[in-house]
């Protein structure tokens, strides 16, 4: 499983790295869902199979198919290119290189001093039942909160649509 | 399993589907001719059964044509996207006791997964023809599956609750006293309608409507790649059929025969009531699409869930 592992991670870091440098907005696109394809797989080598199956439908799945679609509409083509190509100069990278290497350094510090492998030894494989129970057991105020957020953003869009529905009924009269 | 023996199952099912596909479309294209009072491809081999390999040979021979404004990369990508993802999802499908190339324990899930990946084949064939017929298709294609998938898995929730499990073989196994389909009548109509619109299929088509689109998302394509996207269709139908059979129909359960003849059987009456229903539906429009997933299918999808949950937790 460890092997599976770091080929998934490799694959997740090599993607994300081509979704960054990619000029056309689809080939990025394409990128991103593979490399979270790729962290689904690693959530799978470390025992948490629930976890790489809602990455993929949830990330790759669902909101990622949205991303393609807004894509397609848009139409961006050779024009889009160019103008991608205007902002990925050179200088663009200094701030995002520099805040990476922040975080690169935190990771070198954890990795060298050794407070990961606390967490360390077999991984145990978490199944549906496990993650159900932890979910509406200690975690039931969390689950709660965020199903208020997401009711919350359904109602908007609903309001949000709805509107747009009534003034093109009005342009109609 | 032993490495060998996984190895011969792969193999098995890859020929297996793969032949099933064969055989379908000419069962389709006969089964058509029947309803339609004509004839069909009669005159390759007996009755026409080897039209299908005729038809191979002429599609290989055609030239691999790529539009010169097409984005050659992705549509390459796509009609392999769409044959592979389907063919992916038969390593969850179990059919028989212990004939699962992975026994995981969200085999559900993964099918939902894969499935909803099926999604970036179709969209990205028709963005990278470049073609504004194929965009239309792909751009309906990518919608009407986004959601129908919705409420596909909120269905498959109540198979999900009654069997106390995401592994396909103890959602069969749960089916030993009564087959899903009484208990979960609206879910199986709902799960019907939406794996009809996830292999776009009549009436639900609207991504390729002939009359309209030209052929839809795949309007550019030729040769093998035209031919990925069709043996990938009649796949997407057997996937579909053997999961009905799984999660509804009691998948290889039944007295006499052996677990795989029963597996096969079922799944060969749903993939037949599939073509039946092609040809008596007409296409609706788009609009009308949209309103009977989010309008019908969806709530009816979401009672059903509540429903099965109380009950259950009333027998508890």
């Amino acid at each position: 499983m460890q092997g599976l592992f770091y080929v998934s991670a490799a694959v997740a870091v090599l993607a994300t790295a081509l979704v960054v440098t990619r000029r056309n907005a689809a080939h990025a696109l394409l990128y991103l869902v593979l490399s979270l394809a790729a962290v689904a797989g690693m959530f799978y080598a470390l025992g948490a199979p629930l976890a790489a199956a809602l990455e993929v439908i949830v990330y790759a799945g669902a909101i990622m198919v949205l991303f393609v679609f807004a894509v397609m509409v848009l139409a961006l083509g050779r024009e889009g290119e160019r103008q991608e190509s205007q902002w990925l100069r050179p200088r663009m990278w200094l701030g995002p290189a520099a805040l990476a290497a922040v975080l690169l350094g935190e990771l070198i510090y954890v990795l060298a001093s050794g407070a990961a492998a606390v967490a360390g030894g077999t991984p145990v494989v978490v199944g549906p039942q496990e993650v159900g129970a932890a979910l509406f057991g200690p975690y039931a105020l969390g689950a709660e909160l965020s199903s208020m957020l997401l009711l919350a953003g359904m109602v908007a869009a609903y309001h949000l649509a709805r509107r747009k529905q009534m003034d093109e009924k009005e342009g109609e009269r | 399993m032993s490495p060998a023996g996984t190895i011969v199952l792969i193999l098995g099912t890859l020929i297996g589907v793969l032949s099933a596909a064969a055989l379908l479309i000419w069962v389709e294209r006969r089964g058509l001719a029947l309803l339609q009072d004509r004839l069909g491809p009669n005159r390759v081999g007996p009755l026409g059964l080897v039209q299908p390999l005729a038809d191979m040979v002429k599609i290989m021979l055609k030239e691999d044509w790529i539009p010169p404004q097409a984005d050659r990369a992705v549509f390459v990508l796509a009609p392999m996207l769409v044959l592979g993802g389907t063919l992916a999802t038969f390593a969850v499908v179990a059919a028989g006791p212990g004939l699962a190339i992975a026994d995981l324990n969200v085999g559900l899930l993964a099918f939902l997964a894969l499935s909803s990946l099926g999604v970036y084949g179709v969209a990205l064939a028709g963005w990278s023809s470049n073609n504004k017929y194929s965009l239309l298709g792909s751009l309906r294609a990518a919608s009407q599956m986004v959601s129908y998938e919705v409420f596909m898995g909120l269905a498959l929730g109540g198979v999900v609750l009654m069997a106390g499990s995401f592994n396909l073989t103890e959602i069969v196994e749960a089916q030993r006293w009564v087959w899903f389909c009484v208990p979960q009548a609206a879910g199986l109509a709902i799960f019907l309608v939406a794996a009809l619109a996830e292999t776009r299929r009549l009436p639900f088509d609207l991504p390729e409507a002939e009359n309209e689109l030209v052929a839809g998302y795949h309007s550019e394509y030729s040769g093998m790649k035209f031919a990925m996207f069709f043996v990938g269709e009649y796949v997407g139908i057997t996937l579909i059929a053997a999961l009905v059979t799984t999660f509804y129909l009691g998948g290889w359960l039944g007295p006499w025969l052996p677990p795989v003849a029963w597996f096969v059987a079922k799944t060969a009456v749903v993939v037949c009531g599939f073509i039946v229903l092609r040809a008596a539906l007409p296409r609706p429009r788009f609009d009308q699409v949209t309103a009977l997933g989010w309008r019908v299918c969806l709530p009816l999808a979401i009672v059903n869930l509540l429903v099965t949950g109380g009950v259950l937790l009333a027998l508890e």
